[in-house]
């Protein structure tokens, strides 16, 4: 077990955890922010999406001990009140269906968005083809990323 | 718990702080309410219910009785009510309902029937509320009832100028009786109905809110998991290591667990495929997690046996073969078994004289691997077990029926469990089969303490519930004038057969043979998105492809052509479409994606398919590039009836075809001495962003007709859409799923 200090979503806060827990455990079991999800605890689905100094990482293949001074924001610290661009877009293309990757979706798309505020429609599927959606609402990931392009440029 | 047969009704009562609240649960005849006293309560039903609340205060809410897990009943259910209620649905309060068989029935997900059976059912309580309202408002105003009108949750009189709140008649609207007949409102006066409403839960999923069962968290709770055989045909022996495991850091006991009693009648939603795991209890997921890799256990090949079952009534014996079970095996014994006699379901005229008569015969065989249903939420639930009841909730499909089971095992009575649904991240059919529900009972009551049970991906990936592994073979003969004359299906499956003998082309040739087979297997299976029909539309569609081709016939028009002859003169009976129908969604999608024209230049696949109530039809246009399928675009029309939510509906429809293109492009799960090839996302390939669709267009019929679900119909079809499209693209019919595999 060793101590921590972690930066998550602009507060510090400790944790007594074992040096390999991956940083998505420590969300979900020690610090009570459970936004970010388990999909497949390999990397491979994106469910688990944070960002750490504004990256897009899988926090289930990430651990505790390697995150160091970073900041990490969850899909809990992109807003307080679903009001942040990529989440007003995905409200209006009504993108979800059942909803369990979409926080991963949208921290991925957020941090596509920083990087690139322009994105193709190439880009986009580049950027996005790590996050799996079992419900298939690929199409509109993609139209609500368009849309937040828009309304994030025209600020 | 009993089902007892009684008339539908529907039950007000005041709520403690005035208002009043209406329960509805319904058998057949919707028109045979009266009020009942409340201790006369049946304690189940057989059909869907509803139920609407309002305060004195005029805060309406409207209880959304089925679990959610993407479908968007938790929106569309609910604007049914509010419809007839005739309130402002941006203003309503809508909440999850508990599993509550005293109120509700047919609290499941399954069979895209949520809609179909609540049409009128909701309709009718949200009418009946509205009916009570303006009762009450007719007396206090002492004016006659047939003089109020309502407007968005306001009752009016126009000549005294008169007008109150829903909430301000609420109190004395629950002294009226309950009217046993109420006017319903015509389809042209709907506001609510066919204009799309936003997911009523999606701003707390764009905020990453705990809205699933794996997000459940109380005090004091441990995290589980189990450690199931590493194959299909083993099971437990022995833990080797536990002494060592319990010391480990974080974690409060192992041991194994049985999840049904051996003398226990499994029903139909009590598949599990390893009745007795072992599991491990921690205080946190990845302490149980390293605990989990550290554990030694042996392992023990099963006996064959029997068990018996009751399927919803039916009485049957499984048998349950030992051994560990290889793909090359099943495919070979399907192969092998699709040369002998099989049961016949259905036959018309004389087969076999129309063979031997025929100027063409076509024949060929299609295979589908298993398939794993990979929810994104991997299977989990929250259990506390004590002496006195028991808690659950999580993410589930089936509960009345899950609930029954736990009630056997733990030997307590229904009453004393208490089960809440929570959000499902995705279900697909695998949550119908809740034997993690049992389980996480079983280890909360072992260590007396509040437990969330989580399966880790490759628990979930290699616990079995598969789709099954199925074969058809088709034969169909033209005459000289390349008229269809007969028709011969004859399908197969380890260890469930997709046959739907009375499904289109039944009906439209007058010889007309269906039969099938099973073989047995220790691989469990289970629904999966449109059961059956997902291999049957694959198969069929692309063999009615090749037949059409073979008769020198366009595709569409070939098969427009044999839906002609069912209208003007069916054959046989019993078949389950309406022609007409079905006739018009091939009518839509031909004209909406331009086929004429474009299926000179393109590489179009077409296919259709009736299912679940509804009809079908997608054209897809695919090119190749760097030898990989790009999928331009899909046309899709559907007959769903009345559309209730109009985005959310074209939404299932898209979600369907970029699924179904996945699972035919890509999905396969397959077996070596009985262990799954598969376990996690990196080897069982889903489908990603980049590899669906650039567009999809869908277009419903327009029509008055009883509306349908849009869960499963839009799914089956894309199959052999693609495989159609995949033909004119590079020359080749693809036999075999996964195409990746076979292009």
């Amino acid at each position: 077990m060793a101590k921590y200090s972690l930066k998550i979503n602009g507060k510090t806060q400790q944790v007594d955890v074992d040096p390999s827990t991956p940083i998505l455990w420590v969300l979900r079991d020690h610090l009570n922010v459970p936004g970010t999800k388990f999909g497949c605890g390999m990397a491979m689905c994106g469910a688990c999406t944070v960002h750490l100094d504004g990256n897009a990482v899988r926090s289930c293949s990430l651990p505790v001990s390697a995150i160091g001074k970073g900041a990490i924001t969850t899909i809990e610290g992109i807003s307080a009140d679903a009001s942040h661009p990529v989440q007003k877009a995905w409200l209006e293309h009504d993108v979800a269906q059942c909803g369990y990757c979409q926080g991963g979706q949208i921290m991925s798309a957020v941090a596509l968005l920083k990087s690139n505020p322009k994105p193709t429609d190439e880009d986009i599927d580049n950027a996005m083809s790590g996050n799996i959606c079992r419900c298939g609402t690929y199409l509109r990931i993609k139209e609500a990323i368009k849309t937040a392009a828009k309304t994030s440029n025209a600020k | 718990m009993k089902t007892q047969s009684r008339r539908s009704f529907l039950k007000a009562s005041a709520l403690s702080g005035g208002g009043f609240m209406l329960g509805i649960s319904f058998l057949s005849n919707f028109k045979s309410f009266g009020s009942e006293p409340i201790t006369n309560l049946p304690l189940n039903f057989n059909e869907l219910n509803g139920f609407v609340k309002i305060t004195a205060d005029n805060i309406i809410k409207i209880m959304s009785p089925n679990p959610e897990g993407g479908q968007g009943v938790k929106t569309s259910m609910p604007m049914i009510v509010a419809e007839e209620l005739d309130v402002d649905f941006s203003k309503i309060v809508i909440e999850q309902a508990d599993l509550d068989t005293k109120h509700f029935t047919r609290q499941f997900i399954g069979g895209s029937q949520a809609i179909h059976q609540g049409w009128m059912p909701l309709r009718t309580a949200g009418a009946t509320a509205r009916q009570m309202l303006r009762e009450a408002a007719a007396k206090t105003w002492n004016v006659p009832v047939e003089e109020i009108t309502t407007e968005l949750g306001v009752l009016h009189h126009k000549n005294s100028g008169k007008s109150a709140k829903y909430g301000e008649m609420a109190t004395a609207a629950a002294q009226i009786p309950v009217p046993k007949d109420v006017k319903l409102k015509n389809v042209k006066d709907f506001k609510i109905i066919g204009k799309s409403k936003r997911n009523v839960d999606l701003e707390k999923i764009v905020s990453g809110k705990p809205l699933f069962g794996i997000d459940t968290k109380v005090d004091g709770m441990l995290t589980a998991m189990i450690v199931h055989p590493p194959a299909f045909g083993l099971k437990f022996k022995a833990i080797q290591n536990d002494v060592e495991i319990k010391k480990m850091k974080g974690i409060k006991d192992i041991f194994s667990i049985k999840i049904f009693n051996d003398d226990y009648e499994k029903t139909f939603f009590d598949t599990t495929t390893f009745n007795e795991v072992v599991t491990i209890v921690g205080n946190s997921t990845w302490e149980v997690m390293q605990a989990k890799k550290a554990l030694k256990i042996d392992w023990q090949p099963i006996e064959s046996y029997t068990q018996n079952r009751n399927m919803l009534g039916r009485k049957v014996v499984e048998k349950i073969p030992a051994g560990l079970e290889d793909s090359n095996e099943h495919k070979a014994k399907l192969a092998e078994r699709m040369t002998q006699p099989a049961t016949v379901r259905r036959k018309d005229g004389d087969v076999e004289s129309a063979f031997k008569n025929a100027a063409k015969v076509i024949e060929s065989t299609y295979n589908a691997p298993y398939l794993a249903h990979n929810c994104m939420e991997p299977m989990n639930f929250f259990a506390n077990v004590t002496a006195e009841k028991a808690e659950l909730s999580g993410p589930l499909q089936k509960p009345e029926f899950t609930e029954q089971a736990l009630s056997a095992r733990l030997g307590m009575p229904l009453e004393k469990i208490d089960i809440k649904m929570t959000r499902l991240g995705g279900g697909y059919g695998r949550r119908s089969y809740a034997h993690w529900l049992i389980e996480a009972a079983l280890i909360s009551q072992k260590v007396k303490a509040p437990v969330k049970l989580i399966y880790t991906r490759e628990d979930d990936m290699t616990s079995g519930i598969y789709r099954s592994t199925y074969s058809a073979y088709f034969r169909a003969a033209l005459d000289a004038n390349n008229n269809l004359i007969a028709f011969h299906v004859k399908t197969g499956g380890t260890p469930e057969s997709p046959l739907y003998p009375n499904r289109f082309p039944a009906g439209t040739v007058d010889n007309y043979l269906a039969e099938d087979f099973t073989i047995d297997s220790n691989i469990t299976v289970g629904s999966y998105r449109a059961p059956r029909s997902n291999f049957m539309a694959a198969a069929e569609q692309s063999f009615i492809d090749e037949v059409a081709e073979a008769a020198g016939k366009d595709p569409i028009d070939f098969r427009l052509e044999l839906l002609n002859r069912a209208k003007e003169k069916p054959v046989g009976k019993n078949n389950e479409y309406e022609p007409e129908r079905f006739s018009k969604v091939l009518e839509l999608v031909k004209e909406k994606s331009n086929w004429e024209n474009l299926k000179k230049s393109k590489k179009l696949g077409f296919s259709a398919y009736f299912c679940h109530d509804s009809y079908a039809a997608h054209v897809l246009d695919l090119e190749m590039k760097d030898g990989s399928p790009v999928i331009n675009k899909v046309w899709c029309a559907i007959d769903c009836g009345i559309v209730i939510n109009p985005n959310a509906a074209k939404n299932m429809a898209e979600g369907g075809i970029v699924d179904a293109v996945g699972a035919a492009m890509y999905g396969k799960m397959s077996f070596t001495k009985g262990v799954p090839d598969a376990n996690n996302f990196h080897n069982y390939r889903m489908i990603r962003h980049n590899e669906a669709p650039k567009q999809i267009e869908v277009h419903f019929v327009e029509n008055e007709i009883k509306p349908t679900g849009m869960g499963e119909p839009a799914y089956p079809p894309v199959y052999a859409a693609l495989a159609n499209a995949l033909y004119r693209a590079v020359g080749k019919r693809l036999y075999q799923q996964p195409f990746i595999e076979n292009l």
